[in-house]
């Protein structure tokens, strides 16, 4: 049985414990706000992206000049895995969630006999992967010195994955990231960047009203110069997604942390008031006896 | 002026403008283009350059832009740009700076394509530079 000092000392430690924990739930709560917002202030762009590439493409495909980064490189054997989490952990099952599908994935394409590279965004993502595959990380990313990430991150991801695209050293490469669904659920998602997979050019297509689309420079010099910019738009739309997806799993991590706490800091309390009664009730039986004997 | 055209700038940060104005003046890669309301349906990509905006009761404003995109429908015109800054905002520091960047693109250009794009993209921010 502990003594009475010791479950002092215990109540006040979750006490403290549960006041941390409150802190980063309110903290989570508002930077969610702010990588909400930021979210729906990417919206517009990437939407309009897809909307001129939707209707540039559908001309493109099947074409034989075609670029590579819509049509591919006709082969799958080398596969590059973009795999983004949080820097920060404490955010319940978000960065294993992701790491969980990029290593089934990896040991899938491995299995059937495909050479795959590995490139992470965010500490927590290289942590879980270089223990299976350090030999394959190609590449890292960290952001943790930044406060808000911008397009010029996702720019600076694409580029290099663009660099090692034009050498020759991937054919199909799959981004891995959080899904932002509510705060409450993040899924973890797979989406192939490179060739490109375009939305359906039915819904995204404008009507002209018969008149034709006069292209300057040239349909396919359009094309060339976007899909790169495609590229990082949807790399960056990914970032936001992360980002708000783990505000969003912490802050209900640091809900339930805090509820947890309150549950304990009542069960202490509980056994503290009864061995403190126990405690005096041994002591009048003491004296009482005492007396008796007398 | 008769018809309005609903303007469109869009970064992949957040929507600039949305709003009606009467002409648009983008800075087009095979030349400028002046766009008002009824145009024909046209796609371009940007080189370096700015943007002017001119509505009815509002002074003229001029944007810098880093490279784009620009697309007329019958709805609009919508201008897609990475890097979009109002020209009162910039200032030769960060001109220079563009330069720079330029420059060193055209130094690490591996193929005469894109050299050539590289060095039309520094001649432009050059003529800026003289412009401002």
């Amino acid at each position: 049985m502990a003594s009475l000092k010791d479950l002092r000392n215990r109540i006040a430690s979750v006490k403290a414990t549960q006041k941390i924990t409150r802190a980063m739930q309110m903290v989570a709560a508002a930077k969610l706000r702010r990588a909400q917002e930021a979210a729906e202030a990417a919206r517009p762009y990437a939407e309009r992206m897809d909307r001129v590439l939707a209707n540039l493409s559908a001309g493109m495909i099947g074409r034989s000049d075609a670029p590579a980064l819509l049509a591919g490189t006709g082969n799958d054997q080398v596969h590059l895995v973009i795999v983004a989490t949080a820097d920060r952990g404490l955010c319940g099952g978000f960065n294993s969630s992701i790491a969980r599908l990029a290593r089934q994935n990896i040991n899938r394409l491995i299995g059937e006999g495909k050479t795959v590279k590995i490139l992470t965004v965010g500490r927590k993502g290289h942590d879980a992967l270089k223990r299976d595959f350090g030999d394959k990380i190609v590449k890292s990313y960290e952001f943790t010195g930044i406060r808000q990430i911008g397009f010029a991150q996702a720019e600076d991801i694409a580029k290099t994955v663009l660099e090692l695209f034009e050498g020759g050293e991937f054919d199909v490469a799959t981004l891995f990231y959080s899904k932002f669904v509510n705060v409450v659920s993040q899924i973890p998602t797979a989406q192939q960047i490179i060739p490109a997979s375009l939305p359906d050019a039915g819904e995204g297509s404008v009507d002209l009203g018969g008149a034709v689309y006069e292209y300057e420079p040239e349909e396919s010099e359009i094309l060339e110069e976007l899909l790169p910019r495609n590229l990082s738009v949807q790399i960056f739309r990914a970032l936001l997604e992360n980002v708000a997806g783990e505000f969003g799993a912490k802050m209900s991590a640091m809900d339930n942390a805090t509820r947890n706490a309150g549950d304990m800091i009542k069960q202490l309390n509980v056994t503290y008031n009864r061995s403190r009664q126990a405690m005096i009730t041994k002591e009048l039986i003491e004296i009482i006896s005492g007396a008796e004997a007398l | 002026m008769a018809e309005k055209l609903s303007f469109d700038l869009v970064s992949p940060e957040r929507l600039l403008i949305s709003e009606q104005v009467d002409l648009v003046t983008v800075p087009g890669t095979e030349g400028d283009m002046g766009i008002m309301g009824g145009h024909a349906p046209v796609m371009s990509t940007l080189r370096p350059g700015v943007i002017g905006v001119e509505a009815e009761g509002q002074p003229e404003r001029h944007y810098f832009v880093r490279g784009g995109f620009a697309e007329v429908t019958p709805a609009g015109l919508t201008v897609l740009a990475e890097h979009t800054v109002p020209l009162d905002e910039l200032d030769a520091a960060a001109l220079e700076l563009e330069i720079e960047n330029a420059g060193q693109d055209v130094a690490d250009a591996k193929t005469d394509a894109k050299r050539q794009a590289a060095q039309e993209k520094l001649d432009h921010l050059k003529q800026l530079r003289q412009a401002l």
